[in-house]
């Protein structure tokens, strides 16, 4: 070592002065790089986790100073029949969205992967309804399905079905959520489908062909499996959303009627913004985000050991 | 090309099989058959927000609908834009809008440069953190972000809309994937050149990241104009308030004409559409792009 440091000396290379070894240095660099992005994450991200956690033990009504009160929110969390029904109407609507959405754009996908006329005008068609806001869409199908004035109404009569109430009826309102919100998002999966098809390399299908696999069989053997990352990722995240749902319910039925949209996250956003229940809504949002993690994992799991990744 | 099979096989059965009904051949492909129908499921409710913001209060409360009415009524438009400061709800929006794109592509972009090139201590420990945040949706810090934007005395301000979204563990990981497939050579040839970090960020490896850049700012774009429930938490004047929970404020209002408020809604759409329709592929392209890295 000591050799070596004379060599250069020897040869002349001298070290650089020490402030340009600590500007120039990485370390500097780096952390300056990401100081900014740091601060933001840890005062909106970071802290708020935590903050989350400690204020579901607190009562606290977001004016008055807050003070602990143990686990008294989740016990009262566990004996709410409002929470409850949350629950409840949060899984019935992830298990009816979630699948519907994802096969169905699957099946759209594979309808618009294709070189035929006009595809470009149905591609189009099928994207729109992602740009359009949740609250433009929730104000154009609460006319849409109007019980007095609406189209869907005059429809159901022109080919002489009976009437409905649609989003004014609790047994109707949570699955036209479903339907609307299915509209919307549906575009959205078709898009990751469509890069996922056209991802295929073309010479597998060929083989297929050439080995007579008939068009069904190749879909099945061929193309389904191959999809399976596009899918294992949509299962992931249109349950995460679905767990979600808030915007829709807000603009359609306040949760109503008799409380029959009601979702968690509208329960949270009730307890801690309507009737000031901070520690309470961040009780819900704590148990949120355990479901939300378990499932997820359990997705992934399960994924993990039936998706085939090609590469 | 499956014929080209079966026209192979073709001789050996000709005899036995009796011999097939010509095959009724559509003019056009049967996927229209299809996708016809579906085309209107999706664009029906946009076309009929339309006609209904072009009717007058009374066609458009009429059983059986006017589906197609003779004149177009475009005094809706101007009741809408009168009910409600739609001025301040727009000039709000593209603030929202633009400073967050802008603080994302600028934010994330630094921190995305230093996790994929410069090692420095603890990039590790900060990258575990970050994606660890990742799993963690917005929807649960609801109530401790208020708080703290509330502690920065922002609540109320378009300022308390932006802050919490100047930048994303998302963003961060994006480019730096993206950023990491970028040879390397380059910047080490820079290097050696004497340019400073920042100088190949900038010069060299963001014009190189168009695509990720752009997927970045128009995904944050769409997610900021369509925001809902975080406005929605914080704001409370309706001028401080964005397009949508303005639409929203209109819609929950006091009665309210439906053609009006249809037309308060086609305007809060045109500017989310106009940018689809003339960058169609880009958001696209966004949009598949954040399917596939994840």
């Amino acid at each position: 070592m000591t050799a070596l440091a004379e060599d250069t000396r020897a040869v002349g290379l001298e070290r650089p002065p020490l402030w340009r070894r600590v500007l120039g240095s990485d370390q500097l660099a780096g952390w300056a790089f990401v100081t900014p992005a740091v601060i933001l994450i840890a005062v909106f991200a970071v802290i708020p986790i935590g903050w989350a956690a400690l204020l579901s033990f607190q009562a606290n009504n977001l004016l008055a100073p807050a003070h602990y009160i143990g686990f008294a929110n989740y016990q009262a969390l566990a004996k709410d029949p409002a929470f409850r029904s949350a629950v409840v109407h949060t899984v019935i609507y992830t298990a009816l969205f979630v699948p519907i959405s994802i096969g169905g754009a699957l099946g759209l996908a594979v309808a618009l992967n294709r070189k035929i006329r006009g595809i470009r005008f149905y591609r189009l068609a099928v994207f729109v309804p992602v740009v359009t806001s949740t609250v433009a869409t929730g104000i154009i199908f609460l006319w849409l399905l109007d019980p007095t004035f609406g189209i869907v109404n005059y429809f159901l009569h022109a080919v002489g079905l009976p009437q409905q109430k649609f989003l004014q009826d609790p047994n109707q309102a949570l699955y036209c959520i479903v339907g609307v919100t299915v509209w919307e998002w549906l575009g959205f999966d078709v898009i990751i489908y469509l890069a996922a098809l056209q991802g295929i390399p073309q010479d597998l299908m060929e083989a297929a062909e050439i080995d007579g696999a008939s068009r069904w069989s190749t879909f099945r053997s061929v193309v389904l499996p191959l999809l399976g990352p596009a899918t294992l990722f949509l299962v992931v995240w249109s349950t995460i959303n679905a767990l979600q749902l808030f915007d829709e319910v807000y603009v359609m039925t306040r949760g109503g009627p008799i409380g029959s949209t009601t979702a968690i996250v509208f329960y949270l956003y009730q307890q801690a913004f309507s009737n000031f229940s901070a520690g309470y809504g961040a009780a819900i949002a704590v148990v949120l985000f355990l479901a939300i993690l378990v499932v997820t994992l359990v997705q992934l799991w399960i994924g993990r050991r039936r998706v085939y990744y090609a590469s | 090309m499956a014929t080209g099979q079966t026209a192979q096989a073709e001789p050996l059965f000709r005899l036995t099989v009796p011999p097939e009904k010509p095959r009724r051949r559509l003019p056009f492909s049967p996927w229209h058959l299809f996708l016809m129908p579906v085309a209107a499921v999706m664009l029906v409710p946009l076309l009929w927000m339309v006609i209904v913001s072009l009717e007058t209060a009374s066609q458009a409360q009429r059983f059986p609908p006017v589906l197609f009415p003779h004149s177009f009524h475009v005094q809706s438009y101007v009741d809408a834009w009168n009910a409600a400061p739609f001025a301040h709800y727009f000039l709000n929006s593209a603030i929202y809008s633009l400073s967050t794109v802008a603080g994302q592509l600028l934010f994330c972009s630094l921190a995305a440069y230093a996790f994929a090139r410069i090692r420095f201590f603890g990039r590790e420990v900060l990258f575990v953190v970050l994606l660890a945040t990742l799993m963690v949706p917005f929807q649960v810090l609801l109530i401790p972000t208020f708080l703290i934007v509330k502690k920065l005395g922002m609540v109320d301000s378009v300022g308390g809309l932006i802050v919490p979204n100047l930048c994303s563990a998302f963003g961060i990981f994006l480019l730096r994937q993206f950023f990491r497939t970028l040879p390397i050579e380059l910047e080490e040839a820079a290097r050696i050149d004497g340019a400073s970090r920042l100088a190949i960020l900038f010069k060299i490896v963001l014009p190189l990241s168009l695509p990720a850049l752009a997927t970045l700012g128009i995904i944050q774009f769409l997610w900021s104009w369509n925001d809902f429930l975080w406005p929605l938490v914080i704001i409370n004047t309706d001028t401080h308030a964005p397009i949508q929970l303005g639409l929203s404020t209109l819609q929950g209002g006091h009665f309210m004409e439906w053609n009006v408020l249809m037309a308060g809604t086609v305007m809060s759409q045109i500017p989310i559409l106009l940018a689809f329709f003339f960058a169609q592929r880009w958001f696209i392209q966004s949009l598949a792009y954040t399917g596939i890295k994840q």
